[in-house]
């Protein structure tokens, strides 16, 4: 880590995002599950995540029932907060937010 | 012929002579910096530097964006913003005004924000009071600024052209408040030299600061730090406060060679070889100490003056190099640092700076001019004498108290 003549003045954060870097869901003590058979991939939780922490991967999925989307949602546990805004705006229940501690 | 050179240099320089309140000096300073942002907030004795500042606007005589707010703490708010974006940014309030700017104080100077802000001081609430005292600026003495006192007029125009200069140097970049008398100085009329305003500019260049808000380079201000990196932030704050003093000197040479005119952190009044010191600071105490002193030598006592023009960072060196020789001193203080061992906040100050450098200098701690209590020549002069006596050192004495 740098002295503090190494910082930037002001405490500025020079690069945009580069809170990314940081791994901040260890704080989370639940945690969402999306459950990817009932999953419809309407982008609802992603858009509502205010932590930008839904992934939306180029990863086709067919379901069970033979439905076959293009992309997928995944939670970035890395950044995830356990806020439970992405099961609450879900509107087909597909988010399931468990305990952290078993 | 230094003198002669000053002189010289006045002669192009001052565009005209006028009779102006210190607010109107403070306003014209602000118009020939050329300032781009000013956040206003209307508060006694403030206010009528930002209403001249607005009808320079008007007027066209300065291109500034004139933001009006719903408070202080929303004027200093817009300010950071206004800086934070690069504009060179003015404010100005008093008394309750500074209070409510207080947790933004420490805003603009951990963001090292070159903001430079005017402060008539004012006594503080309750009992309400719109009279001077420096109780408003002592609450604002840790925060991080540059805290800059004048005494005269002309000296608050030189000061606010000189501290867009210190607050914008690399070295710095702090904000700067600028202090002297309300109603004592801020409404009565003094004859100021007002410069040809190409040579302010030229003085005070826009320069490139680091940090910048600027959509081409996008950085983030304001975000949290953890303790691992807290720490450091706030020790750079420190770093850059104490190079103040020397920017100031340097700043204040260039101004000389310019403009004719240099204060120095501290000015001394007939100190050279004075066996008895008044500490002051502002208009008024300063005025009435410089002629106690004259009444003190008339009658065969070596009484000097020394006047703390800059209150933050704390010029020790200087301080201690001028009452290191005396037999004893007093420091008269405006404000009430309540329950303190001493109730005088410079005296304190002054005191610890003796203290680090191994002296113990006999001194008196007054308080004087609390919610502008008359101040008179003779009560100074009365401090001398006790002082000339060998009495109430080590005390604490409040002037003009009525028991």
């Amino acid at each position: 880590m740098s002295g503090w003549r190494g910082l930037p003045i002001g405490a500025a954060v020079l690069r945009p995002g580069s809170t990314a870097d940081n791994v901040t869901g260890t704080w989370r003590v639940v945690r969402p599950i999306i459950d990817q058979e009932r999953c419809i991939r309407c982008g609802i939780c992603w858009a509502y995540c205010p932590d930008g922490s839904i992934l939306e991967l180029k990863r086709g999925y067919t379901t069970r029932g033979g439905k076959s989307y293009e992309v997928t949602y995944e939670v970035d546990y890395d950044h995830c907060k356990g806020c439970g805004i992405c099961a609450n705006e879900c509107p087909v229940k597909a988010i399931e937010v468990v305990p952290e501690a078993k | 012929m230094l003198a002669e050179l000053q002189r010289g240099a006045r002669e192009r320089v001052v565009s005209r002579r006028a009779g102006l309140t210190t607010n109107y000096a403070v306003a014209h300073a602000v118009k020939a910096v050329d300032v781009d942002v000013v956040a206003v907030y209307p508060i006694t004795p403030q206010t009528t530097i930002v209403e001249k500042i607005a009808e320079f606007i008007h007027g066209g005589e300065l291109r500034a964006e004139l933001i009006h707010v719903e408070s202080e703490h929303s004027a200093l708010s817009a300010a950071v913003g206004a800086a934070a974006a690069g504009a060179r940014t003015f404010t100005a309030t008093s008394s309750q005004g500074l209070e409510y700017m207080h947790e933004v104080l420490h805003i603009a100077s951990g963001l090292r924000l070159p903001i430079v802000m005017a402060v008539p001081t004012r006594a503080l609430s309750a009992p309400i009071s719109i009279h001077n005292d420096y109780s408003d600026i002592m609450n604002a003495r840790d925060t991080g600024w540059a805290i800059l006192i004048a005494s005269t007029a002309q000296e608050a125009y030189d000061t606010v052209i000189q501290a867009y200069r210190i607050a914008e140097h690399p070295d710095v970049q702090l904000p700067v408040m600028m202090a002297y008398d309300g109603y004592l100085m801020s409404h009565t009329l003094e004859p100021v030299e007002l410069y040809h305003e190409e040579h302010v500019r030229g003085f005070v260049p826009r320069r490139d600061r680091r940090n910048v808000l600027d959509v081409r380079s996008p950085i983030t201000l304001g975000a949290f730090a953890t303790p691992d990196n807290y720490y450091e932030f706030k020790y750079q704050q420190e770093v850059a406060l104490r190079n103040v003093e020397g920017v100031l000197r340097e700043v204040e040479a260039d101004f000389a060679a310019r403009f004719g005119a240099s204060y120095g952190p501290v000015e001394a009044y007939r100190l050279e070889d004075a066996d008895y010191a008044l500490v002051t600071y502002g208009g008024a105490a300063t005025g009435n100490a410089r002629m106690a002193v004259d009444m003190a030598r008339e009658r065969g006592i070596r009484a000097g003056l020394l006047r703390v023009r800059l209150y933050r960072p704390f010029p020790s060196a200087p301080i201690v190099a001028a009452l290191a020789g005396v037999k004893a001193f007093a420091v008269i203080d405006r404000a009430i640092a309540y329950g303190s061992p001493a109730p005088g906040p410079l005296y304190k100050d002054v005191a610890t700076a003796l203290y680090m450098e191994g002296l113990t200098v006999p001194g008196i701690s007054v308080v004087h001019g609390i919610g502008q209590r008359a101040m008179y020549v003779e009560d100074f002069y009365g401090v001398i004498r006790m002082l000339a006596e060998g009495a109430g050192t080590g005390k604490v004495l409040f002037l003009g108290l009525r028991e």
